[in-house]
C-alpha cells in the first residue's frame, strides 16, 4: 500500500495545472490490463480526475520521457517522481538532456512496486483487480472464487527489495515524508555469481541472454538511454545490426549497452522490469556499480547533478587492468 | 608449414607514441614473437574502444591486448589513464561473463622497450594458445 | 568505391628475406579496391617514388597502400610521393610489414602470411579513407606574460627583443616578485637588487613592452594564436601617466601604521605608497581599505601635496579587451602560511621568522636597514638557529605543509647561515636539516664554504619544539648523527618555509583549460621533452608556477617559454593536424562527456537550431571541436555514448576494417 493517496496527487496537480504553472502532466494512465500502467502526458482536468493511476503497479520512471517532453511542450510540465526515479532525473540533468527550468517535480514517496510477473506466479493467471490492502493485495482472478490475500513483501520487484534509496536527490515540491538512503543487499546476487566457477557463469549467462528477442525494450526504457541516435542503431559505428541472430550486435548488445550506461546507470532496475523474458539485466550493470565502487571509490550516479562520471574521471593510483581479478578465485 | 598446430590469433592495439614504437624497436633488434600477433596502430590507447575489443573477438580473434604508454607518460597526458579503468571494467565484465579472462591483457610498453614488447607477445600468444579457440563469446547469446 | 595501389617494397632482402613478396604483391591485388599491386626492391628511393606516381596516374589512382617499413620512418615521405603525383597525402597508408613483421619472424611461410593480412588491414583502412586538409588559423602576434616576477620579466624581455609586442600583467602596484624582495642570491651573492633593478627598468624601456602593473585577468577566451583575454586595470586613485613618482605624498600621508607588505608586516607605510624605490612602474598607489579620503571623504592631503594633480579619488576599475597570439604563466609562488607550525612558535614569538623575512632583515633597504637586529628588541641576535623543510617533504603532514620538496631553502639557507658568519663572527648559526640538497652549478662548494670555511654548525635532525622563554628562544631538537637530544637558547629562529604556488594560479588554469597538478603547479606538456608548454596549445609556463625553482632555473626556463612563444608569433598562419576529432551534429547529445575527458579544453558546446524531419525547427547543444586546439588522442570518440564523435585519420569504421580484416 502506498502511503500516499492518489487523491493528494489529483489535486495537485490539477490545481497546478488551473493555476497556470504547468501546461501538461506526466503521469500514469492504465494500459490494456489494470497492472498494466503506462506513462501518459495529461491536460485535462477531467482526464485527470477519471483516468490517473496511482498504485502499487506504478512502476514506470519518468525522468526518461522529460527529454521529448521538454522539447515538445512550451509550457513547464509536472511530474511525478517516486525517490529512485529522481536519481535518473538528475543523471540527465547532469548531461543536459533536458531544461530544468520547463520542469516541475513533486517527488513522491514510494513503498516498492509490484512485480507482475512474481504476482501471476504465486496466483495464476487471469488477474483481474488487485486491491492494496494495509498489508498487501486482494487478488481477483478469473480462476478463483474468493479475492486470494497476496503479501505485498512476496511480490515486490527486485529492485524495491533492494531499495538503495527513499529519499529524494531532486524536486521542487515534495508530497509525504522524506525518506533515508538505504542499505540495500543489492549487490549480493552480484557476488553470487562473482563466486562461481567461469564455467557456471558461463552457463548462467548463456542461459539468461539466449532468451534475449532483441525487443529493444531495455534499450527503449533506460533513462541512460537518450542518444539522440543509438549505436545500434548507426550505421557506421560498427556496431549496428537489426535482426539477424549470428551476428556481432546480438551477441555483443547487452555487453556494449551495460558499458555505454556504466558510470551514469542509476541502477533503477526499469531494464529488468521491461524484459519480457525476464533477464536480469541489471546484473550486469550492478556489477560495473559494484566494481566501480570497490576499484574507484563509491559513486552513485544522479545523486548530485554534475558530478563526474568514473569513466571519464582517474587517479594516478587506480588499480591496473591486470589488478582486476587479485584476491578472486583463479580460473 | 605446421598444420595442426592450433594458431591463435591475436589482435594487439598499440598507441603511436610508445607502444608502437616499442614493437618497432623489437624489431630493429630482431626480437621474436608468434606471426600470430597483428598489430592495430591507433595514436593513443584511449582511442580503443571497448567495441573494437569485442569486434575483434566476434569476428574470431583469440586474444586482444592493448599497449599503452605508461602512466605518466602519455603523449597525451592522460589518455592511457582512461584507458586503464574502461579496460579494467571491460575485463572484469568479460571475466563475470564466464569469458577466460586470459583472452584480454592491457600492457604498458614504452617506446624503449623493445624487449618487453616482444616478452609480453610471446608470454601473451603463448597464454591464449594454452586456451585454444575462442568458443565462448561466440556462444553466449544463440546455443540453445 | 576507392582505386587503390599496392606497392610492395623489398627493402633490399631486409623484407624480401623473409617475406615473398611477389606472394603479397599478388594477393593483395585481390583486394576490393586495388586496381594495381607492385613490388620493388627499394620504394623509399627516388625510382620507387616514381613508380607510385607513374601508377597514380596511370590507373587513376585514388588511394595508396605501401607495405614497407614503419610507418615511424617513411609515412611523411610518401604522403609527399602522393602529394607529387596530385592525391591528397592522407590517403596513404603503411602496412609495417618490416618492424612488425620480417624483422621479428624468421619462417617464410608465416612471415608472408602476416604481410599479406597487415597488407589487407591497410587496403581496408584506405578503403575508407578520406582525403584531409590541415586547418589554418591567422596568428596575432602579441603575447600576454601574467606576471612580473623575474620568470615573467626575462620571458618579456626574450620576446619583444625578437621584435614582438608583450604585455605584462602583475596584480601588485609594481613588477619585481619575490626576486625584489631578496637580499643576496645564491652561489654567487650578487645582491638581488643590483641584477634584478636593471632589468626593470630594461622592461618599463622597451618599446615593445606595456606593463599592466596592480591589474589581473579577468576572463580568458579562444586558443592558440587567437585568446581574447579581459584585464583588469584595479584603481590606483592615481593617474599613471601623470605621477612622476617623487614620492611626496607617501611622505605627507596622515595614515602611518599600514603594514608595509614589501617588508613582510615589519614595518609600516602610509595609505598612499610606492613598494619600493625602484618599483617599475614608479607611481604611487592609494590602498583604499587605508585611505581616509576613500573611507569617508575626510583628508585629501596626497592631492593638496600632489603638484603633479595625479591624485584622482574617483577613478574605477578599468576593463581592457586585448588580443594575444600566446600566453606565459609566471605566476610565482608564496611560502606557506606558518598558522599550522604552532611547535615553531611562530605566532608566540617575533624572533621566529620565515626566511623571507629575514632577507629583508639583512636587505639595505629592509625594515633594519640591513642590520641583523631581532624584531623583538632590535637587539643583536648571537645565536641563531635554522629550521629546514618547514613544511616541504612532509609527506605525513599533508594537511599543513607540502610532500614535494621546495628545492630552494638548503641554497638559500647555507647562504644566510654564511653570511652572518661572515658580517658577525661572534654569531653561532645552526643549521636542522633532514638532508642537504645541492644540486647545481657550484652548489655544493657554495655549501662546503658555509661548513668548512665559515663553520656554521650543520646539525642532521629536525627542531621538535620553540619555547620562548624570557629574551630566548629555548629550541629542543635532535641531533641524529650524535643520537641525542639538544637544547639551545636562541636569539632568533629562522624557518625555511614551503614554497607554494600563488592562489591566483588555480582560477587562472581554470581560465586557460590548462591542467595542473594536485599541488596545484601547471603541469607540463610533457616532463622531459616538452617542459616549458602547458598541454593546452600556446599556453605557456615561466618560473615557480610549474614547480619550485632557483633563479638561474626560473630565468632559463622563463628564456625558454620565450623560445617557443617566439616561435609560435613568427608564423603567420598555424596549420594544424588534420587528424582530430569532429562531432556529428546529427548524433550529438550535448552532454558534455567528451568535454570532461578532452585534456586540451578544445571541445565547447553551442545551442544550434536544426531542422528536425517534421520539418520543426529544433533548438539542440551539440559539441564544436576546435581543429586548431585538438591534438587528435581520440579520448572523446570513446567517451562518447552516441559514437557522434570520430577522430579523423583514426575513424571507428577504419579500425574497426582492419580489425575485420585482420580477423578474416
Amino acid at each position: 500500500m502506498q502511503k500516499i493517496n492518489r487523491d493528494v496527487l489529483i489535486d495537485r496537480a490539477i490545481s497546478l495545472l488551473n493555476s497556470g504553472q504547468v501546461s501538461s502532466v506526466l503521469g500514469w494512465r492504465q494500459g490494456e490490463f489494470f497492472y498494466d500502467v503506462t506513462p501518459a502526458v495529461f491536460t485535462d482536468e477531467n482526464d485527470i480526475r477519471e483516468n490517473f493511476v496511482w498504485n502499487d503497479f506504478c512502476g514506470a520512471n519518468f525522468s526518461k520521457y522529460l527529454v521529448s517532453k521538454t522539447k515538445a511542450s512550451d509550457g513547464k510540465i509536472l511530474v511525478f517522481l517516486k525517490p529512485c526515479d529522481t536519481y535518473s532525473f538528475n543523471q540527465l540533468l547532469t548531461e543536459h538532456r533536458f531544461d530544468r527550468e520547463k520542469v516541475y517535480v513533486i517527488g513522491i514517496p514510494c513503498e516498492g512496486m509490484v512485480d507482475t510477473g512474481k504476482l501471476k506466479a504465486q496466483v495464476g493467471d487471469g488477474l483481474v483487480s488487485a486491491q492494496s490492502t494495509e498489508e498487501g493485495l486482494l487478488v481477483t482472478t478469473l480462476y478463483s472464487d474468493e479475492p486470494v490475500n497476496v503479501d505485498i513483501k512476496s511480490v515486490l520487484a527486485e529492485r524495491c527489495i533492494n531499495c538503495k534509496s527513499k529519499k529524494h536527490v531532486a524536486y521542487d515540491e515534495l508530497l509525504g515524508d522524506e525518506g533515508q538512503i538505504e542499505d540495500s543487499d543489492r549487490f549480493d546476487e552480484v557476488a553470487r555469481i562473482e563466486a562461481m566457477s567461469p564455467d557456471e557463469r558461463f552457463a548462467f549467462w548463456q542461459g539468461e541472454l539466449s532468451r534475449c528477442i532483441r525487443c529493444n525494450a531495455c534499450r527503449d526504457v533506460c533513462p541512460a538511454c537518450t542518444c539522440e541516435k543509438c549505436v545500434f542503431d548507426n550505421p557506421v559505428s560498427g556496431v549496428e545490426n537489426k535482426a539477424p541472430v549470428n551476428s556481432f550486435e546480438e551477441k555483443m548488445f547487452h555487453i556494449i549497452r551495460a558499458f555505454h550506461v556504466a558510470g551514469r546507470c542509476t541502477d533503477c532496475g526499469e531494464c529488468s522490469r521491461v524484459c519480457p523474458q525476464n533477464i536480469p539485466l541489471h546484473l550486469l550493470n550492478r556489477k560495473f556499480i559494484k566494481d566501480i565502487n570497490g576499484f574507484y571509490g563509491e559513486y552513485q550516479a544522479g545523486e548530485c547533478v554534475g558530478s563526474r562520471a568514473p569513466l571519464v574521471d582517474y587517479n594516478l593510483e587506480d588499480l591496473e587492468a591486470s589488478d582486476v581479478f587479485e584476491g578472486r578465485d583463479t580460473q | 608449414m605446421q598444420v595442426n598446430k592450433y594458431r591463435p590469433l591475436i589482435v594487439a592495439f598499440c598507441c603511436n607514441w610508445c607502444s608502437y614504437a616499442g614493437a618497432d624497436l623489437a624489431g630493429n633488434n630482431r626480437l621474436n614473437y608468434p606471426a600470430d600477433v597483428k598489430i592495430i596502430r591507433v595514436p593513443c590507447s584511449c582511442r580503443v574502444n571497448p567495441s573494437f575489443v569485442l569486434r575483434a573477438f566476434q569476428r574470431g580473434a583469440d586474444g586482444v591486448i592493448i599497449c599503452g604508454c605508461h602512466p605518466g607518460d602519455c603523449h597525451y597526458t592522460s589518455g592511457n589513464y582512461y584507458t586503464r579503468r574502461r579496460m579494467a571494467l571491460l575485463f572484469s565484465m568479460l571475466d563475470y561473463l564466464g569469458i577466460e579472462r586470459e583472452r584480454t591483457r592491457l600492457e604498458w610498453v614504452s617506446a624503449a622497450e623493445g624487449a618487453k614488447f616482444a616478452a609480453t607477445m610471446n608470454d601473451f600468444a603463448e597464454q591464449v594458445a594454452a586456451l585454444g579457440e575462442n568458443k565462448r563469446l561466440e556462444d553466449l547469446r544463440c546455443k540453445r | 568505391m576507392q582505386r587503390i595501389g599496392v606497392f610492395v617494397c623489398w627493402c633490399g632482402s631486409n623484407i624480401a628475406g623473409t617475406v615473398d613478396v611477389q606472394a603479397v604483391s599478388d594477393a593483395l591485388r585481390n583486394e576490393p579496391g586495388v586496381v594495381f599491386s607492385t613490388n620493388y626492391q627499394y620504394m623509399c628511393s627516388q625510382a620507387g617514388q616514381d613508380i607510385i606516381i607513374q601508377a597514380v596516374k596511370e590507373h587513376n589512382l585514388t588511394g595508396i597502400v605501401v607495405c614497407s617499413c614503419s610507418p615511424r620512418m617513411h609515412e611523411a615521405t610518401f604522403r609527399k610521393t602522393a602529394a607529387a603525383a596530385g592525391l591528397n597525402p592522407y590517403m596513404v597508408e603503411i602496412a609495417n610489414i618490416r618492424e612488425q613483421c620480417s624483422w621479428v619472424h624468421k619462417d617464410m611461410a608465416s612471415g608472408t602470411e602476416k604481410a599479406i593480412i597487415l597488407g589487407k588491414a591497410a587496403v581496408a583502412k584506405v578503403n575508407l579513407n578520406a582525403p584531409l586538409t590541415p586547418g589554418e588559423t591567422p596568428v596575432t602576434k602579441r603575447a600576454l606574460v601574467i606576471g612580473g616576477g623575474i620568470a615573467g620579466i626575462q620571458t618579456a624581455l626574450d620576446i619583444a627583443d625578437a621584435g614582438f609586442p608583450v604585455d605584462i600583467v602583475e596584480k601588485n602596484p609594481t613588477i619585481g616578485g619575490k626576486m625584489a624582495q631578496l637580499d643576496k642570491t645564491f652561489p654567487t651573492l650578487d645582491c638581488a637588487a643590483c641584477i634584478l633593478t636593471p632589468k626593470m627598468v630594461d622592461v618599463a624601456q622597451n618599446d615593445n613592452i606595456r606593463i599592466f602593473s596592480y591589474s589581473e585577468v579577468e576572463d580568458i577566451k579562444g586558443f592558440v594564436g587567437n585568446f581574447d583575454v579581459k584585464i583588469r586595470k584595479k584603481a590606483r586613485f592615481v593617474k599613471e601617466d601623470i605621477c612622476t613618482g617623487c614620492g611626496l605624498c607617501t611622505e605627507k600621508c596622515p595614515v602611518r601604521k599600514v603594514p608595509n607588505e614589501f617588508n613582510l608586516g615589519m614595518d609600516n607605510r602610509r595609505a598612499i605608497y610606492i613598494p619600493f624605490a625602484q618599483a617599475v612602474p614608479k607611481v604611487a598607489t592609494i590602498d583604499p581599505d587605508a585611505c581616509n579620503m576613500l573611507k569617508s571623504g575626510k583628508c585629501g592631503v596626497c592631492s593638496k601635496v600632489c603638484t603633479a594633480g595625479a591624485i584622482d579619488y574617483k577613478q574605477q576599475d578599468e576593463i581592457l579587451d586585448e588580443k594575444y597570439g600566446a600566453i606565459v604563466v609566471a605566476t610565482g609562488f608564496n611560502p606557506i602560511s606558518m598558522d599550522k607550525f604552532d611547535e615553531y612558535a611562530y605566532n608566540q614569538s617575533k624572533d621566529v621568522i620565515t626566511s623571507l623575512e629575514f632577507e629583508r632583515l639583512t636587505n639595505a633597504a629592509g625594515p633594519t636597514q640591513g642590520k641583523l637586529l631581532r624584531p623583538s628588541d632590535l637587539k643583536h641576535p648571537h645565536t641563531i638557529v635554522f629550521v629546514q623543510c618547514v613544511g616541504s617533504r612532509c609527506a605525513s603532514c599533508a594537511e599543513k605543509g607540502k610532500e614535494y620538496c621546495s628545492k630552494i631553502c638548503c641554497m638559500y639557507t647555507a647562504k644566510h647561515a654564511m653570511l652572518i658568519r661572515d658580517k658577525y663572527p661572534d654569531t653561532e648559526v645552526y643549521v636542522f636539516y633532514i638532508d642537504v640538497r645541492t644540486p647545481g652549478k657550484n652548489f655544493d662548494e657554495f655549501y662546503r664554504r658555509a661548513v668548512e670555511e665559515y663553520g656554521v654548525k650543520y646539525i642532521k635532525g629536525m627542531v621538535g619544539k620553540v619555547v620562548p622563554e624570557g629574551d630566548k628562544l629555548k629550541v629542543q631538537a635532535s641531533d641524529l648523527i650524535a643520537g641525542k637530544q639538544l637544547h639551545i637558547d636562541a636569539d632568533l629562529v629562522v624557518l625555511a618555509a614551503a614554497i607554494e604556488p600563488d592562489k591566483s594560479a588555480r582560477p587562472l588554469a581554470t581560465m586557460l583549460t590548462a591542467s595542473m597538478d594536485t599541488n596545484d603547479f601547471f603541469t607540463e606538456a610533457h616532463p622531459k621533452l616538452r617542459p616549458v608548454e602547458s598541454p593546452t596549445a600556446g599556453v605557456f609556463l615561466s618560473g615557480a608556477c610549474q614547480g619550485p625553482k632557483d633563479i638561474p632555473e626560473t630565468v632559463s626556463q622563463a628564456s625558454a617559454a620565450a623560445a617557443k612563444v617566439i616561435g609560435l608569433l613568427v608564423k603567420d598562419k598555424l596549420t594544424g593536424n588534420p587528424c582530430v576529432a569532429s562531432a556529428n551534429e546529427m548524433m550529438c547529445n550535448g552532454c558534455s562527456t567528451c568535454e570532461r575527458v578532452c585534456p586540451y579544453g578544445a571541445i565547447t558546446y553551442i545551442d544550434k537550431e536544426f531542422r528536425m524531419p517534421d520539418r520543426t525547427v529544433a533548438t539542440r547543444r551539440v559539441a564544436q571541436v576546435n581543429p586548431a586546439v585538438c591534438q587528435g588522442c581520440g579520448a572523446c570518440t570513446v567517451a562518447c555514448m552516441s559514437g557522434a564523435m570520430d577522430l579523423r585519420g583514426f575513424m571507428s569504421s577504419q579500425i574497426i576494417a582492419e580489425v575485420d580484416a585482420i580477423c578474416k
